[in-house]
């Protein structure tokens, strides 16, 4: 479990629009990797090319590679359902499936794929990613009731959870808390620093102090202007970026000097 | 400067709040609408008894000499806005209770006559060998279910295999000429359909052809466009991040479709199936062409003519023969039949969507 990402000279589109322009990084295994910026800049876009939902928009397109384990995930002959077996997703809004229970919703990644387990391998595989995401406590004396009569910050949990059951080698997380209370919040960073024992974890975030406090490596997107391409102004071990970053951009920005 | 000093600017607004308009205005005596209501009424109902006017005249004028009296009323002590409100109040009431009127009138008159021939034999007998009084439906019911079924089982899977098509797949030239063509196709007239139906089969079976399937056929033919319609706006409204969440746990797109979107959207579609199938279970013109008429029971689709209520009562009405008020009961009596029928779907369309619609507790 847990692979290591190349991503070299990538080029995003949104048909002609070029959306992100030249990143090359280099995601770590077994580590967060945080991507702060300010909106707009493609943070997002950037995430969403990692396991190709980007191309779910209608003539979105990119160019360049992103190699995971020496396989290019924009190879000629690479499945999309399969890269996205490896690389799981958190979404921004909680997005538990309103027709399903709890129970369901966390086995849903193998239900839908008609993966058939015994009865009680799915119970213990249940048990297990609502602990890994911290909700077992809360919901395992109502697990046949429906996921959206949680809170938001049980939902969100939820979709993790929901999101590591299937045991992808990559987690992404996209803005996971911009919508949690502070409680909620903690519950979540706690679980990343957990989970990155495991899985290799990449998390777009505009708290900059959330950023500080789950990532080892952090990289800091910018856009030169409105209508320009969004890039990737540098990428360090988090510390470094937050006391000494190279650029006078991430030192402004991280300051709150921006604009 | 001493006297500012020991005199303080008053800020005028303290002592006349708003600019000038005060908080508090006049207002109607309580019940001072119904009381008026119900003087313009007594009044119409007397010109109705004593000055032996017509009851449309009498009730239009205490319709309007309800609204003149609330308006100016409400003006001269509530003021213009009060007064408006409750001049658009009269004006929005007096339209519903107008559109409601035809309703219940149609629907006193169809029960009034209708249930005098709500028997057993009604519901037990057909036609066959029915000269004078008796006689039953049981023919017509089973038509009119085995045709609408039929119908229902060809346009169901077409309409919304055309939905999830235009929704989830369509792009471009193909899926604009589809929704276009969809639209056209909602506003054909029924015998248009009917005609259609019967050359399609007069060219696979010989003319003069009369069958059930060619009655569900035309159906259909004014079904699917309606099918279309609703599932295509209740598959738009599923979010689209449900199907997003379902592609990043490596969900195919067709699975996702058919096990999250579909599932999300199926109260919706359940209840836009069965208000289509209670759109066509009352046409008439279509099966006249295709099923036609017969006496007795053919429950049959393949195998000549076949019997539907709203036919039936067509020529119960129609031709009546010697016995006419034998006729006329029997044809009232079926449109009660098919009023019920339809009211039955509409309650199961409720209870249908009640079960599916995704729960939260």
């Amino acid at each position: 479990m847990a692979k290591r990402i190349e991503v070299k000279d990538l080029d995003i589109y949104y048909d002609k629009f070029l959306a992100v322009q030249g990143v090359s990084m280099t995601i770590q295994p077994r580590s967060v990797t945080a991507l702060i910026g300010p909106s707009g800049c493609g943070k997002s876009t950037f995430l969403r090319t990692l396991n190709r939902m980007h191309e779910l928009v209608p003539n979105a397109r990119v160019e360049g590679s992103v190699v995971m384990d020496d396989d290019d995930l924009y190879g000629a002959n690479v499945d999309p359902v399969n890269v996205r077996r490896q690389i799981g997703m958190v979404f921004q809004r909680a997005n538990p499936f309103p027709t399903m229970s709890i129970y369901d919703n966390v086995a849903a990644g193998l239900k839908l794929n008609n993966k058939r387990l015994k009865k009680s391998d799915m119970d213990d595989l249940v048990e297990r990613s609502l602990k890994s995401a911290n909700l077992w406590e809360e919901v395992k004396d109502r697990l046949h009731k429906p996921g959206s009569g949680l809170s938001g910050g049980q939902q969100q949990r939820l979709c993790i959870a929901r999101a590591i059951a299937v045991q992808p080698e990559v987690l992404l997380m996209d803005e996971p808390c911009s919508a949690l209370d502070p409680i909620s919040t903690q519950a979540i960073e706690d679980l990343m620093l957990e989970l990155k024992e495991n899985y290799t974890i990449v998390i777009v975030t505009h708290n900059m102090q959330q950023a500080a406090r789950v990532s080892d490596t952090t990289g800091f997107f910018n856009l030169q202007g409105v209508g320009k391409p969004g890039e990737l102004v540098e990428i360090d071990e988090t510390t470094r970026i937050f006391s000494t970053p190279s650029q006078k951009a991430t030192e402004d920005y991280i300051s709150g000097r921006f604009g | 400067m001493s006297t500012s000093l020991t005199t303080p600017q008053q800020d005028p607004d303290l002592n006349t709040p708003l600019g000038g308009v005060s908080l508090t205005a006049g207002q109607l005596p309580r019940g001072a609408a119904p009381t008026t209501l119900v003087a313009a009424g007594l009044a119409g109902l007397l010109l109705w008894f004593l000055a032996d006017w017509d009851i449309v005249p009498c009730a239009l004028l205490a319709a309007a000499a309800y609204v003149v009296i609330i308006y100016t009323w409400s003006r001269a002590v509530e003021g213009p806005r009060k007064a408006t409100d409750r001049f658009v109040t009269a004006a929005v009431s007096g339209a519903f209770l107008l559109a409601l009127l035809p309703l219940v009138s149609v629907i006193f008159t169809v029960v009034s006559r209708g249930v005098v021939r709500f028997d057993s034999e009604f519901f037990t007998y057909s036609m066959v060998g029915v000269t004078s009084e008796g006689g039953g439906i049981y023919h017509a019911m089973m038509g009119t279910l085995i045709i609408t079924g039929l119908a229902t089982l060809i346009s169901v899977p077409i309409g919304m295999l055309t939905a999830i098509y235009l929704v989830e797949y369509g792009r471009g030239k193909l899926a604009k000429a589809i929704t276009f063509f969809v639209d056209v196709m909602t506003g054909i007239p029924s015998i248009v359909a009917g005609l259609f139906a019967y050359a399609l089969f007069v060219m696979m079976f010989g003319p003069g052809v009369r069958m059930g399937m060619a009655g569900a056929v035309a159906l259909s033919v004014l079904m699917i466009p309606t099918v279309v319609r609703s599932t295509e706006e209740m598959l738009k409204l599923v979010p689209n991040e449900l199907r997003e969440a379902s592609y990043a746990l490596a969900v195919p797109k067709w699975r996702t479709i058919l096990k999250v979107v579909l599932p999300t959207a199926l109260a919706g579609i359940a209840t836009g199936v069965t208000l289509a199938i209670a759109r066509v279970i009352g046409e008439t013109a279509p099966l006249l062409v295709t099923a036609g008429l017969t006496d007795g029971d053919n429950f049959d689709p393949f195998d000549g003519r076949m019997t539907t209520l709203s036919v039936f009562s067509y020529y119960e009405y129609q031709s009546p023969g010697l016995f006419a008020e034998a006729s006329f009961d029997r044809a009232w009596g079926a449109a009660l039949v098919l009023i019920i029928i339809v009211m039955v779907l509409n309650l199961v369309a409720r209870a249908i969507s009640k079960l599916f619609a995704p729960k939260t507790r």
